[in-house]
């Protein structure tokens, strides 16, 4: 999983069917520095993250749709926590 | 399945409720030689694992089995602590 910042939502208006009332969030991922880290990608949200936050995202398909409670979803990233804290020992 | 050591802990409070009591650690992947390799990354932790530990992880939806038949929502995972290793 990679730690990244929320930058912006999206809407789509035409979607596929697995993603109706999914919100879709655009997200950067950061390094434990916070300094941005690759391509901004689109990520399923399911615990309601907003502009700004840092949160938890998980890259793998399956366990994306499971985060949105959707087998068989055409996803590939999910924000599943919003960070509280990252404490590093280095 | 790779080699890494434990750096950090991540506190995450809001979050899917299958993450529910799960540790969360940042790895930092190292090499063969105990350098670091590539990007850091969280991991859910499946042993018990701690700060200054080396650990091997499995990346992909396979992190998730040692907690069947929870659902974690995970794309990585420590799956054992290295006590050493050696090169033939």
């Amino acid at each position: 999983m990679q730690i990244a910042r929320v930058i912006g939502t999206v809407v789509a208006t035409r979607k596929h069917l697995k993603f109706e009332g999914a919100k879709l969030l655009l997200v950067q991922p950061v390094s434990l520095d916070d300094t941005p880290r690759g391509t901004p990608l689109l990520a399923v949200d399911s615990v309601g993250a907003g502009v700004h936050e840092t949160v938890l995202i998980v890259l793998e398909g399956r366990a994306a749709g499971e985060a949105l409670g959707r087998k068989g979803a055409p996803v590939d990233a999910a924000v599943i926590g919003i960070i509280d804290q990252v404490d590093v020992q280095e | 399945m790779q080699l890494a050591k434990v750096i950090g802990d991540v506190v995450i409070t809001r979050k899917d409720e299958h993450l529910a009591g799960i540790t969360l650690l940042v790895l930092q992947p190292i090499a063969a030689d105990g350098t670091n390799a590539g990007r850091t990354l969280v991991a859910v932790d499946a042993m018990g694992a701690g700060v200054g530990e080396t650990v091997f992880f499995v990346r992909g939806k396979e992190a998730s089995f040692p907690f069947y038949p929870t659902e974690v929502p995970t794309d990585a995972g420590i799956v054992g602590i290295v006590d050493h290793w050696d090169l033939g």
